[in-house]
């Protein structure tokens, strides 16, 4: 620790830490424009001016560190003012620079009223402008769908060009020219590929880079603000749902350091038009095969007809990617009352919870990766199955301490990695330590084997995620104070399914032998993924007129994630709550309400009246899930079962899981945006097949 | 200084490949560092594609150089548009002629070589002449002061200009003939012109009586057409000796 006199006052901080570091320490607030916490140092917007004692010049705080200060004549430790005649005289000077060529178009900026310019210009500027010259105008750029620009407005603080180059890990944006005539671009204006450029209006300090399809539609002092949980992968972001009135107008990031620090993918920030089309309003009943709008009781009715014929082993229920916990529960609940045993949730088939619970979760956790070092990816893109984990393990690998290798889909994930192979043979020579990655892994501490959903999503997947497992174990990955055993689902449902034991249950039917004719009233909780075979009664609860929809004899509209309050397992098994922004549209409820109401019709009337009372049953069964943001300890002898489950594998390569990362789920496919990003990215990744 | 873009598409060349000898030299150059630091080699490689493309700089060129060194194409146009030595658009296939503007040649009549270019090139920098073979800027200080004024075409200098010498030298340039780069008017490097006015009775060892032709003759000057930045020594000389070498080895 090093002593450092800040503003008069005497502490002790980390030879290590930069002065702005410190002054932050001591309580003094300095400003600034091109200084992130999560991005390099560049020190070009010198707002953040202090005063060493015995320099002649302010010092750009952000780049000067502790150990540089030197000591004064007799040995006193230095000395540093952040509120002296010279700083405020620094900081004025500063600031009028900055804002000589910075339009004066606050009444029709985007970014007013959360301006770090307008609101430092405020705090730090002088009132008036002493320049009369022109200003200079800068030429707008194209960077894609989803970033819009005013590039007069930029100060080249550069900060949205170290976040596309280190944190997204593509380096697209760069600064032409020079001096005056600087400007921020991609190369010759293509438009962004990143899955994470939404961040860049975030971070970027004026409005020169905003958010495309939020242009012009809302300020933020108008805005009502709910904090809330992502639901469009299974990283469980944590996110801050804007409304005004009942519409949600964006979507922005939370901080959450132990998930998404302060990002969040483009599909969790910019599906917000998907929650406004293709809304599903009023109940529908099949009648001669076309669908007509009908009343809560006649759709009941004719559920109820169905299923009072019905077999209770041929009726069943699939879980969709969105539903939060407390429907399931409900759902397994009535259904179990019905006396069947046929549940599931899509893309669960691999996972067997009687195992334990460390055999279907990431248990390294997110935070976690930041102390790997080696990490071995199985079957999985996770810069699309889990975009903030894919950012955190690029993070981790920026440090140079973490090696990387890769079975399955050869794709850019943003970090270098050996590639290993393409098919579970090669899973299978690793596990037999016949392969030299083994060696990575065994001879590194903390090690890491993921298991991703193009892996688990396969028909052997059970078989790939058991030998995973082995060679998990095999490599010491689980040990002490260590579980390097990490599954990754694509999904918001699938963990917290899982916990409620939401799988099929003794001879009940899986997903795909329910969906293949087995049988006669399927139940799909918003599973849009499942092609349902002709001939069954499918009941579909959900929020989106989507293939599931499509498919249904009778539609019960539900609340989407942004119109209920659930619960939801993140892929590390941690439990979070989504809150509600706003109320759903038209006659659709919550789906637990929903369930509940269809249970009296059928005569198995649940016995909760409220979503608390529904909790408290819930939770009597899962005492896990009443632990907001926590993640349960789970038993890593789960993993030694989960390798003994052995299985025959398929020797085909894995495909991937997702083919179009922007389409995923029935939300995503009723945005209009999304469908833009969609276009874009299948223009690349046709010119990179030419 | 104005916003630098690259040439409009139409006069951008599909592709761009180093000749043989380019690319020869081309690994030569990203062999002097150290491996995963290629990136360091862009400002040769590209000024190296800008002589290979007659002057300048193509976006084709800029493309193969970032491939070549395994940096995303952003860098390197950051690179091309930040230093103005790179032309980003076609210079006169004769010569491109760098007027200096900067103090001590304005003051010595650069104006009057800024004049000659707008009446004989084109009014605008930049621009082609009528037939393609010339174009012209004005630069700032090639460090040539003492000589001023003066241009540079390509890699030479052309020094102490009057209107009519520079005349001569663009006449030259136009029939295929420059003329031989430095003063052009009769000085000898920098040196007064009409011979010594100083150490005009210096008589020292092996001196004879007094000077009167240049002592300057450099053995080592730039050859006509010749990078300034290369030298035929192929590592630095030694320092001159000192004390401390006396005494020694």
């Amino acid at each position: 620790m090093t002593r450092i006199i800040i503003d008069g006052k005497d502490i002790d901080v980390p030879p290590e830490y930069t002065l702005l570091q410190a002054c932050e320490a001591a309580g003094a607030e300095i400003p600034r424009f091109c200084f992130h916490e999560r991005l390099s140092i560049a020190g070009n917007c010198r707002m953040c001016l202090v005063e060493l004692k015995g320099g002649p010049k302010p010092v750009a705080s952000c780049a000067w560190g502790v150990k540089d200060c030197r000591p004064g004549p007799n040995g006193e430790p230095p000395e540093v003012s952040t509120r002296s005649p010279m700083v405020k005289k620094a900081r004025e000077g500063v600031m009028e620079f900055l804002l000589i060529n910075h339009p004066l178009d606050c009444p029709i900026c985007d970014q007013g009223g959360e301006c770090d310019l307008q609101d430092q210009a405020m705090g730090y500027g002088v009132d008036t402008g002493r320049f009369i010259e022109n200003k200079r105008a800068v030429e707008n750029k194209y960077l894609g769908a989803l970033v819009k620009t005013i590039m007069t407005r930029c100060i080249q603080c550069t900060r949205c060009i170290r976040f596309a180059a280190e944190v997204a890990g593509a380096p697209e944006m760069g600064a032409i020219g020079r001096g005056e005539d600087m400007e921020i671009t991609t190369y010759l204006e293509s438009a962004l590929t990143s899955e994470m450029q939404g961040n860049l209006v975030d971070i970027c300090p004026v409005g020169a880079l905003t958010s495309k399809p939020y242009a012009f539609a809302a300020r933020p002092w108008e805005l009502g603000k709910t904090q809330s949980i992502d639901v469009m992968d299974g990283v469980g972001s944590a996110i801050r749902v804007d409304t005004r009135g009942r519409e949600v107008m964006r979507i922005l990031p939370r901080l959450n350091e132990a998930i998404n620090e302060e990002w969040i993918s483009d599909k969790t920030r910019h599906i917000v038009d998907g929650l406004r089309t293709q809304r599903l309003d009023r109940p529908y009943v099949r009648d001669n095969g076309k669908l007509r709008p009908a009343s809560w009781q006649e759709a009941f009715a004719a559920i109820a007809a169905r299923v009072r014929q019905a077999d209770a082993k041929r009726i069943g229920a699939i879980a969709g990617d969105l539903a939060a916990v407390e429907e399931m529960f409900a759902l397994k609940d009535l259904l179990t009352r019905l006396g069947s045993r046929n549940f599931a949730v899509q893309g669960g088939a691999a996972f067997d919870p009687s195992l334990g619970r460390a055999s279907y979760v990431f248990n390294p956790t997110i935070a976690g990766i930041e102390q790997a070092d080696a990490l071995l990816i199985v079957g999985s893109n996770p810069r699309w199955e889990a975009t903030l984990l894919n950012a955190r393990i690029r993070k981790r690998w920026r440090t140079n301490a973490l090696k990387v290798g890769v079975i399955g889909e050869r794709c850019d994930l943003t970090f270098d990695y050996d590639y290993l192979g393409a098919g579970p043979d090669t899973l299978a020579e690793l596990a037999d330590g016949r392969h030299s990655f083994a060696d990575v892994l065994k001879n590194a501490e903390k090690p890491i084997v993921l298991v991703g959903a193009a892996a688990t999503s396969r028909a052997d997947g059970a078989a790939i995620l058991s030998l995973a497992a082995k060679l998990a174990q095999a490599v010491g990955a689980v040990k002490d104070g260590w579980n390097g055993f990490g599954v990754v689902h694509d999904s918001a449902s699938r963990v917290g399914a899982l916990d409620i034991g939401f799988v099929p249950g003794e001879g009940g039917l899986d997903a795909a032998q329910m969906a293949a004719g087995g049988t006669d009233v399927l139940f799909l909780l918003g599973a849009d993924e499942v092609e349902v075979a002709p001939g069954g009664f499918v009941v579909y609860i959900g929020t989106h007129g989507d293939r599931g929809a499509h498919r249904a004899d009778v539609i019960l509209p539900g609340a989407a994630y942004t119109e209920k309050v659930g619960l939801y397992v993140n892929l590390e098994g941690r439990v979070q709550m989504a809150n509600r922004a706003g109320f759903p549209p038209g006659d659709a409820r919550e789906d637990w309400a929903i369930l509940r109401a269809l249970s009296d019709v059928l005569g198995h009337r649940l016995p909760y009246d409220s979503l608390g009372a529904l909790r408290q049953a819930l939770f009597k069964g899962v005492p896990h899930l009443m632990r907001l943001d926590q993640i349960a300890p789970a038993e890593p002898g789960a993993v030694a079962a989960l390798a003994g489950r052995g299985g025959a594998v398929d020797k085909a390569p894995v495909a991937p899981a997702i083919t179009d990362y922007y389409l995923t789920n029935p939300i995503a496919r009723a945005s209009a945006v999304m469908a833009e990003c969609s276009r874009l990215a299948s223009g690349r990744v046709l010119a990179a097949a030419e | 200084m104005a916003v630098r873009r690259l040439a409009p598409k139409e006069v951008q060349p599909a592709s761009f490949a180093f000749s043989a000898d380019n690319l020869a030299w081309a690994n030569m150059v990203i062999e002097r560092y150290p491996s995963g630091r290629q990136q360091s080699a862009v400002i040769p490689l590209l000024w190296r594609a800008q002589e290979q493309e007659g002057g300048w700089l193509t976006e084709a060129a800029i493309r193969y150089v970032a491939d070549m060194l395994g940096m995303p194409y952003i860098r390197a146009l950051e690179v091309a548009t930040f230093y103005t030595q790179f032309q980003l658009s076609p210079v006169g296939k004769k010569a491109h002629v760098q007027v200096c503007g900067t103090t001590p040649c304005r003051l010595r009549g650069a104006g009057d070589l800024i004049e000659v270019c707008q009446h004989r090139i084109h009014h605008d920098q930049f621009a082609l002449s009528a037939d393609g073979d010339f174009s012209w800027e004005e630069v700032e200080c090639q460090g040539a002061c003492v000589n001023a004024p003066m241009v540079m075409i390509w890699k030479d200098t052309y020094e102490d200009l009057t209107v009519e010498s520079f005349e001569k030298v663009l006449d030259g340039f136009a029939s295929g003939n420059p003329p031989k780069p430095g003063p052009q008017n009769g000085r000898h490097f920098s040196a007064p012109l009409g011979g010594p006015t100083t150490l005009m009775d210096y008589r020292g060892e092996g001196v004879p009586h007094a000077v009167k032709e240049p002592v300057l003759a450099d053995a080592e000057a730039k050859k006509p057409g010749e990078a300034a930045n290369t030298t035929e020594r192929p590592s630095p000389k030694p320092p001159a000796d000192d004390a401390t070498r006396k005494g020694g080895a």
